[in-house]
């Protein structure tokens, strides 16, 4: 019996990365790339069909090609390209909606993989340090990408209970990481100079791209022995940077901002459209967030490769340093610690190890 | 102390009056062995002959030490020391728990911070320490007092200073804690979070120490007529945490807090403008403004009291609301108990 693969928002990297990644599963005999616009990447000979999963259209084409696992990604906080916000929410919402009313009347579809976000327990003071897939949020996102999250998992939960035959795994992302990863994240690393709220320092968790393949590889295939793959489980990298931290392993100064001119800041910038620094992002940076894996392990059966501070390291180096490089910083603590004033008897070697 | 003192004598002396103070400095010893190497070199070079004890003891009494090459060696290990934790510092290479516990920030330098409040302002004693148990989950339920939660804080040092192992405590803290700046910053790191049953469940399921006062606003903002009087303990679901996880509760009393800031009034309008649970008045804030924050130097007894062994219910015994009350009572009853014996045997609020 073949295995065909439906996977959605292959114009991303992300989604395009999937798809050469399951093109060379030996389990799987054919995989199908839906997206709105062309994607600049190569598909690593994966078909291609260009739809717009916010059409209905998407039916069609999940009938036509027999699909009996579909892989939501396109679920994502930023737009392509040039797109609105309005464009990413409706195919975020909308494009769900479709893709699962779509699923809902296939008889071939047997499982279905979600591309969720930890956004979904929002951020606030009053929250647990650590949220477990099941800690309802205390304060449920207002808008923006963590809405869309939070709206998305309510259709799909909707939909495993109207098709209980239907395999149906949610991931929920930490923030995913890597040298191509385009996420809003990512992009606020990227600045010479990282604003920062006065007087927090968020936890922050991150997510390897080559750990989301291969929990995107687990969780499209039949489980493994001792393992489930239906359900909702948090995907994070072990273990916990605060921002401090990423800015001084990165290199780059911080600017300290009060909170309500960061919230002023942020409604600017947006209203100019500059960029997309929503308030969930604003939120994020300044409580942070920590999610439980234990389900991720246990039941899901799947380990990262990379932990929180191995990804973020890879996501410098791939970076190049910043304004005040840590190696730099090292050198010169090192070079105080050799003046013959203070402890000239020690070899710097000492204090340098 | 003098510099000529005998060297045999010099090493009972500070045995006598600083019991306490050894496994504490060998915990640091250890800890800084294992994270550090220039350290483990630091470490081993004082003289054989000398004990560790006495060779540290000098280091947090009296900046002077006694004898000059030890002076020298002491304090260029002292600058070793600092300029690689700077090092480590400044290169984000430092580690945190999932609850942002910076545990090498706590240990070098908050603790620091507050070791001279604790030593020379409250000049707190410690009893019954050895009710804390050297491993293992345990809940701290302690008396909650003094407008300002100092004594969070200084049981906080008690338990790390005092505990052979050198336990760390883990506070839960209430959640305007982590709705103010700075303030919400420094708790992370000194390792408290958030009362609620979720998180009080995750320290304790990982071994670890955690404290609690579960009568939160209600006993630290109380009026200084009400000192001493406990107030109610909360829902009590520090029992039925304590109960699921099966871990002893240790309760602790707390003298000489309640009497830092003497609150005499509460502008309640101002508080509710402020957004704060109590605004107080006491007979120096805030007519003295910043002055007037600084609390009296009352001296603090902390006890421990014996546990209450919790792991010989049954799991379900966690959902009986009745054991719930019973247990939260003898707590309750026990901590009050022990701070009246204490206040029997206090001399002076100040002595």
């Amino acid at each position: 019996m073949g295995k065909v693969v439906l996977v959605t928002g292959v114009a991303r990297r992300l989604g395009g990365r999937f798809v050469r990644r399951i093109q060379r599963d030996p389990r799987v005999d054919r995989v199908i790339g839906v997206d709105a616009i062309t994607p600049e990447h190569h598909l690593g000979g994966a078909e291609f069909i260009q739809a717009d999963i916010r059409q209905p259209g998407i039916a069609r084409v999940l009938a036509e090609t027999g699909a009996d696992t579909v892989v939501h990604l396109d679920v994502t906080a930023m737009a392509l390209g040039s797109g609105s916000r309005t464009t990413v929410k409706e195919t975020n919402v909308i494009g769900t909606m479709q893709l699962l009313g779509a699923c809902q009347k296939s008889p071939t579809v047997k499982r279905l993989v979600v591309k969720s976000s930890t956004n979904v327990y929002g951020s606030a003071p009053r929250d647990p340090a650590v949220f477990t897939e099941t800690t309802p949020p205390k304060s449920l996102p207002s808008g923006g990408f963590a809405k869309d999250t939070v709206e998305v998992e309510g259709y799909v939960r909707g939909f495993a209970r109207r098709r209980p035959d239907v395999a149906v795994c949610v991931l929920r992302f930490a923030n995913i990481l890597g040298p191509a990863a385009d996420t809003p994240l990512a992009s606020y690393f990227a600045l010479p100079f990282l604003p920062t709220v006065f007087g927090y320092d968020p936890r922050l968790q991150f997510v390897h791209e080559d750990d989301v393949m291969e929990v995107l590889r687990i969780a499209s295939h039949e489980p493994e022995r001792g393992t489930l793959n239906s359900g909702t489980f948090n995907i994070a990298g072990d273990g916990v940077l605060l921002l401090s931290q990423c800015s001084r392993r990165l290199g780059k100064p911080t600017v300290p901002v009060l909170l309500p001119a960061v919230n002023w800041a942020g409604s600017l910038v947006r209203t100019l459209g500059v960029t997309d620094f929503s308030p969930e992002q604003i939120r994020l940076l300044t409580h942070g967030r920590v999610v439980a894996t234990q389900q991720m392990r246990e039941t899901l059966g799947f380990r990262p490769k990379y932990t929180t501070a191995e990804t973020f390291a890879d996501f410098a180096r791939s970076h190049g340093p910043g304004l005040l490089p840590p190696e730099a910083l090292a050198g010169a603590v090192d070079r105080i610690a050799a003046l013959p004033a203070l402890g000239g008897g020690h070899p710097p070697t000492q204090s340098a190890n | 102390m003098a510099d000529a003192k005998v060297i045999p004598f010099d090493d009972d002396r500070s045995r006598g009056s600083a019991v306490q103070r050894p496994p504490r400095r060998r915990g640091a010893g250890s800890r800084r062995k294992a994270t550090a190497e220039p350290a483990l070199v630091g470490d081993v070079q004082p003289l054989p002959s000398r004990a560790p004890a006495q060779d540290d003891v000098p280091v947090t009494r009296e900046e002077q030490q006694p004898e000059r090459p030890q002076d020298e060696g002491g304090l260029e290990r002292r600058i070793a020391h600092g300029l690689d934790f700077l090092r480590r510092r400044l290169t984000g290479d430092y580690e945190v728990d999932d609850f942002g516990y910076d545990a090498e920030l706590t240990d070098q330098v908050l603790m620091s911070l507050l070791r001279p409040v604790y030593e020379k302002y409250f000049r707190v004693d410690v009893k019954g320490i050895e009710n804390i148990p050297s491993e293992g989950g345990a809940l701290i339920v302690a008396n909650h007092s003094g407008t300002l939660p100092m004594d969070g804080l200084m049981m906080q040092v008690a338990v790390h200073d005092n505990h052979p192992a050198g336990r760390h405590l883990r506070l839960l803290a209430a959640d305007l804690v982590f709705m103010l700046p700075v303030i919400n910053e420094l708790a992370r790191k000194l390792g408290h979070t958030l009362a609620c049953a979720e998180d009080a469940e995750r320290l304790l399921g990982q071994g670890e120490l955690v404290g609690v006062m579960p009568e939160g606003f209600k006993g630290i903002g109380k009026p200084f007529s009400e000192r001493y009087k406990l107030q109610r303990f909360g829902r009590g679901g520090f029992v039925s945490t304590a109960l699921r996880k099966g871990t002893p509760i240790i309760p602790c009393s707390i003298v000489g807090a309640e009497e830092i800031y003497p609150m005499i009034g509460n502008a309640k309008t101002l508080a509710r403008v402020l957004g704060i649970p109590y605004f107080p008045l006491t007979p120096t804030f805030p007519w003295l403004g910043p002055l007037g924050a600084v609390p009296l130097p009352t001296k603090w007894t902390i006890q421990f009291g014996e546990p209450i062994l919790t792991d010989g219910y049954p799991p379900e015994a966690a959902e009986d609301p009745m054991l719930m009350f019973n247990l939260t009572d003898q707590v309750r009853e026990q901590i009050q108990h022990t701070l009246y014996k204490l206040l029997v045997q206090r001399r002076s609020v100040f002595f």
